[in-house]
């Protein structure tokens, strides 16, 4: 008797997957994962159909999904994140049911508490043992944290991890352990080490994200936050990274020691943290290279659920300790209400992914964003999809001016006792469209293709199919 | 103004649009465009206007834009039709 299965196939015929069940799978291998596409298609050959797809964020690499959406394989579709690709299929009205858009926090909140149960989870491992104690840590497909995987391995009612290094011994330290693992598969390859992580996360050189990057460190230092013990997330994004430079730069003349920096960790965060800027990382994805070298060697960079991370019923989730968080946004409107999900003609491109958990438990949320985009405003009267509640951001950052939620009159206070330019953001929404003109409205058809579930539960938007 | 041979201005980078223009019987204007569903009448009426302006009375017109600011739009054009007219 062994664990060890030889094909995805053999794991679907003793798991007895049928018709109208779940299957999840996690997203630390991006755009290179091969996992998904593998299973699915194994799915479909054993002729099983109405599955429900529970992925932790689908990337433009799972497109095959699509001819199972198609063939009626696929009725269901939860997730916190879509790519463009997979979103404008959902959003032309492909999928029978509407997918159901969940933050990574509560992904794992509703799968630990049975709202959102799971049949077979199928976890990608770039290192198991055959009793399936895994890691994403080393490999050759090596990802790094596999924390969004983690509530998936403990609360789904059957466990097969798929890996491409399989050894003998038993794993030590493994980020997964087996207890609760049914089966191991070995595939030949798991992902495209060239989509897992990229190289190198590059800062951007673009004056116009300078300038905002610059504002964005001055919003922080001038918050009264900047001090030692505070924490710190931004994303991967070229004017976030550039944020985080100049914040660097600032802690390290002051002499400042954060506590953790958290989240998707970049090869920056893990400078920031070596030369002293934050105690440690934790840790829920590693976007590059260095930051899946430090997470396997530096014992300061934590790996953590998404459980730890962001659920929202857990009142010690690192998001409520966070001080400074800096988020994007496709679309930002006059009540501070952000849009991460749809492109400016309503297509699915996005999703919440930790975006509305962080808004929610940071002290100070802060969006950035150039004032237009392609001739097109950030700021609008009434985003076309709610993503994060207004009631949660704090401020906006253009490159025209930083706007900041009447809510926050202490914060403006302070922005302007530092010299820092200050706008209304009606102001900002009017000095937009004068450049740029007044855009026709967007025009949708009536059938709901998405709701956008809160981390409390509650639809806190509807996408609507496109009719172009 | 007559046009004598086909010209182009402007590029495909981001933000600015590329206009393609040459002789011809009538107007025909051909617009390809990221942020036509918002823009894309504007536009039209940007392209009407500048050929009216400038006295144009036939003329293939085809904008590749990429949300290019109204501006953009009519110096890239504008400078099209002089560059087709050899003036």
């Amino acid at each position: 008797m062994s664990k060890v299965l030889h094909s995805v196939d053999e794991a679907i015929r003793l798991l007895e997957i049928k018709d109208g069940m779940t299957v999840s799978f996690h997203h630390h291998l991006r755009n290179g994962d091969y996992v998904l596409n593998t299973v699915m298609a194994a799915i479909a050959n054993a002729g099983i159909k109405n599955i429900k797809v529970n992925a932790s964020s689908l990337f433009d690499v799972h497109e095959p999904l699509l001819d199972h959406i198609r063939n009626g394989v696929v009725t269901d579709i939860e997730t916190a994140y879509m790519g463009a690709k997979i979103g404008s299929a959902i959003s032309h009205g492909i999928l029978q049911n509407p997918v159901t858009f969940r933050t990574h926090g509560s992904r794992g909140a509703v799968i630990a508490n049975g709202t959102s149960p799971v049949d077979v989870a199928f976890i990608a491992a770039p290192t198991s043992d055959e009793m399936g104690n895994c890691t994403g840590k080393t490999g050759k497909s090596a990802c790094g944290s596999l924390g969004y995987a983690f509530a998936d391995a403990q609360y789904a009612k059957h466990v097969v991890i798929i890996t491409d290094n399989l050894i003998k011994e038993p794993l030590e330290n493994p980020s997964i352990t087996g207890e609760r693992v049914d089966y191991v598969v070995e595939m030949e390859s798991i992902g495209n080490p060239a989509g897992i992580v990229s190289g190198t996360t590059r800062i951007t050189r673009d004056p116009v994200g300078l300038v905002m990057a610059s504002y964005a460190a001055r919003i922080i230092e001038a918050s009264g936050l900047l001090k030692d013990g505070m924490s710190f997330q931004t994303g991967a994004g070229g004017a976030s990274l550039a944020a985080a430079k100049y914040l660097k730069d600032i802690m390290l003349e002051k002499k400042i020691k954060g506590s953790f920096g958290l989240g998707g960790i970049t090869g920056y965060l893990v400078d920031m943290q070596k030369e002293g800027c934050f105690e440690e990382l934790r840790d829920v994805q590693c976007f590059d290279l260095n930051a899946v070298e430090s997470i396997r060697t530096n014992p300061n960079h934590k790996e953590i659920s998404a459980i730890e991370y962001a659920s929202p019923f857990n009142a010690e989730a690192a998001v409520n300790k966070l001080d400074v968080v800096i988020l994007g946004a496709t679309e930002v409107d006059t009540d501070f209400n952000v849009n991460v999900h749809t492109d400016s003609n309503g297509s699915i491109m996005g999703g919440s992914g930790g975006h509305s958990d962080t808004a929610a438990g940071a002290k100070l949320a802060m969006i950035i964003a150039p004032l237009l985009r392609a001739r097109l405003s950030i700021v609008s009267d009434k985003v076309s999809c709610i993503s994060t509640p207004g009631n949660t951001v704090d401020v906006l950052v253009t490159q025209q001016g930083i706007a900041v939620n009447p809510k926050r009159e202490d914060l403006k206070q302070r922005l302007l006792d530092a010299r820092l330019p200050v706008v209304d953001i009606h102001e900002l929404k009017d000095r937009a469209q004068k450049i740029a003109g007044v855009p026709a409205p967007l025009v949708t058809g009536d059938r709901t293709v998405a709701n956008v579930v809160y981390r409390d539960g509650t639809i806190i938007d509807t996408i609507k199919n496109l009719v172009t | 103004m007559k046009l004598v041979k086909s010209a182009v201005a402007g590029t495909l980078e981001s933000n600015d649009v590329f206009v393609e223009i040459e002789p011809a019987e009538n107007i025909d204007i051909e617009i390809e465009s990221i942020v036509f569903a918002q823009f894309g009448d504007d536009i039209r009426t940007s392209v009407e206007d500048v050929l009216n302006e400038m006295g144009v009375k036939g003329a293939k017109v085809a904008l590749n834009d990429h949300g290019a600011l109204d501006c953009v739009i009519r110096a890239r054009l504008e400078t099209a039709v002089l560059r087709a007219s050899e003036v």
